[in-house]
């Protein structure tokens, strides 16, 4: 009995001691990262996507710190304070290791906590931000309000973005061997080489491909989409401040896929706005031949007499329907 | 065997192991001089523009490598005037490239008709046959046989293709007085960099969406510029 409140005493001191070092630690390490590291943690804050996946990989670090030094200490103060003593000539002469049922229930329903609670967190984010910047399909479940609206105006050649409207701004991504080109069906239809999107505006980027698959990657603006043939995968973001960002593909997709990369801007709505009108009238003669604006686009592999192309009208497209509506025939 | 046999003999085959995982790794990690690389700095001076002449043949023809039925660029080698299957290039940084394209294979509409239009030149625009143009409608005339694209310059530029009904069209480079569009453009090279230059016309006939076969082999339907300072 007396040896038993013993070693009772003698735990309950031993968990203090360890909890103070961990608790001291933990929250040094976490302040720590949170002042010098966490700001510059990748992908940056360019929109709320890119700022939230920046926002997860911090909570996901400074839960994980804890943890961390939680096993660590625990592993150091066992084997310095319980371990085999080092003048002893028994074969067995540290203490013995015995189960604890408190010890045990508490490591489960903390960790089992942890776990849960950063799954309940991801869904949030992910259903909150409208996919987190992933490429939903062409139904997309998690869509902004208003979304649905724009992409169905944009497809009858309707704009409903202007600056300051706050009302989603589609673009389309087009990738082929080896490049990705981007229609706006707000200016025109007009199709750029470039990319630039307007500040302070949630986009809705409807991507496909010519021919194989690719893959749209936005990193710095925390977008990324397959671009499927006859797919049109939506995905969403918001951007916030001006700054630049590179688009690259990240589905291999042959020789040049290496060199299948091209820069992008968030410019003010007011450069934005410039810009695209700047282009849509530069471009105009080009988008007057270009298939009228539709959600995905069928060339056709094989052709008539041994063309590669159907049959050279003007319409070498096909029609797929998709995002819950169909393309005007 | 004598112990000194024996023991030269493993010294012996120890160190040609050594020196097969040497060799092995050396050339494993040496890029090698990059062959076909057709320099235009040679005897540049800093400013001055350069010009250079390529042509694309609808099929390479006999005596240039293992497809003689494979379209393909060639280029004019500048020291000796000689056609060559090379489609890289050492060009000079900052300065004004004459591009020079004699295109003898027939078109077809364009895949995406975003490259009828002239990008990337000087003053957007291109001429063919001597008259300028900064967009083609790819769904008339002849339509788009090749493009010339450098998209880390954004330089895109359709080469217009011949009538396909004729019955001389090219078929053996290098193709000389056959039937043939010029087209010339000048661009600018910019800072020294590797850039890759390609066709968006999806040309490779009988591969998927005919973007293998000669759309993705090295001298055929692409290649490097390597602009150096
Ligand atoms: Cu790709
Ligand atoms: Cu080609």
């Amino acid at each position: 009995m007396t040896n038993q409140s013993d070693n009772s005493t003698d735990q309950v001191h031993h968990l203090r001691r360890m909890t103070l070092m961990w608790v001291i630690l933990s929250v040094v390490a976490d302040i720590l990262f949170s002042i010098f590291v966490a700001p510059h943690v990748p992908p940056g804050r360019l929109t709320e996507t890119a700022a939230k996946d920046q926002t997860d990989f911090n909570v996901l670090f400074e839960m994980a710190v804890p943890v961390l030094f939680g096993v660590w200490i625990y592993m150091s103060y066992s084997l310095i304070v319980w371990g085999d003593k080092r003048n002893s000539n028994q074969a067995f002469s540290g203490d013995a290791a015995r189960t604890n049922m408190k010890t045990q229930v508490s490591w489960i329903v903390v960790t089992s906590v942890t776990v849960l609670f950063l799954a309940a967190f991801g869904t949030y984010a992910l259903i909150v931000d409208h996919g987190s910047g992933g490429g939903e399909g062409p139904n997309p479940a998690f869509a902004p309000s208003g979304a649905l609206k724009a992409e169905t105006a944009a497809l009858v050649g309707k704009a409903t973005w202007s600056p300051g409207s706050k009302n989603v701004l589609p673009v389309q991504v087009i990738a082929q061997q080896w490049k990705f080109t981007y229609r706006y069906p707000t200016f025109g239809g007009m199709e750029s080489s470039q990319l630039i999107v307007p500040a302070d505006t949630t986009i809705a980027f409807n991507v496909t491909s010519l021919d194989v698959i690719h893959s749209f990657w936005a990193y710095q603006l925390g977008v990324k989409a397959d671009a499927n043939p006859q797919v049109n995968n939506v995905a969403f973001t918001t951007t916030k401040d001006p700054g630049n960002f590179i688009v690259r593909c990240s589905e291999l997709c042959g020789i040049w896929h290496g060199s299948m990369f091209n820069n992008g801007k968030v410019e003010s709505q007011a450069d934005f706005e410039n810009w695209a009108t700047t282009t849509e009238a530069a471009n105009a003669a080009n988008t007057a031949l270009l298939p009228a604006f539709a959600w995905t686009y069928t060339p056709d592999a094989n052709g008539a007499a041994g063309g590669y192309y159907p049959d050279g009208t003007q319409t070498p497209y096909s029609t797929v329907e998709t995002y819950g509506s169909k393309q005007p025939s | 065997m004598s112990i000194i046999g024996r023991l030269s003999t493993a010294i012996g085959l120890f160190l040609v192991a050594v020196a097969l995982i040497v060799w092995a790794l050396v050339s494993f990690l040496d890029p090698g001089t990059p062959g076909g690389y057709t320099d235009y700095t040679v005897g540049h001076s800093a400013g001055a523009p350069v010009s250079v002449n390529l042509q694309t043949v609808g099929s390479i023809g006999n005596g240039y490598g293992s497809h003689p039925t494979w379209v393909s660029y060639m280029q004019k080698d500048p020291a000796t005037g000689k056609w060559i299957h090379d489609t890289s290039m050492i060009l000079p940084a900052n300065s004004v490239i004459h591009m020079t394209i004699d295109q003898y294979d027939s078109g077809s509409p364009l895949r995406n008709q975003e490259w009828g239009q002239v990008q990337g030149t000087i003053g957007s625009d291109a001429t063919l046959n001597g008259k300028s143009f900064k967009v083609y409608d790819s769904y008339t005339g002849n339509g788009v046989g090749h493009t010339f694209a450098v998209p880390g310059l954004g330089v895109s530029v359709p080469l217009i293709g011949v009538n396909g009904n004729l019955t001389n069209i090219c078929a053996q480079a290098p193709c000389g007085t056959l039937p043939h569009n010029v087209i010339t453009f000048s661009f600018r090279t910019g800072a020294p960099g590797s850039y890759n230059w390609q066709c968006f016309v999806p040309c490779a006939l009988g591969y998927l969406y005919g973007n293998g076969g000669a759309m993705s082999t090295l001298n055929y339907m692409g290649g490097f510029l390597k602009v150096v300072a």
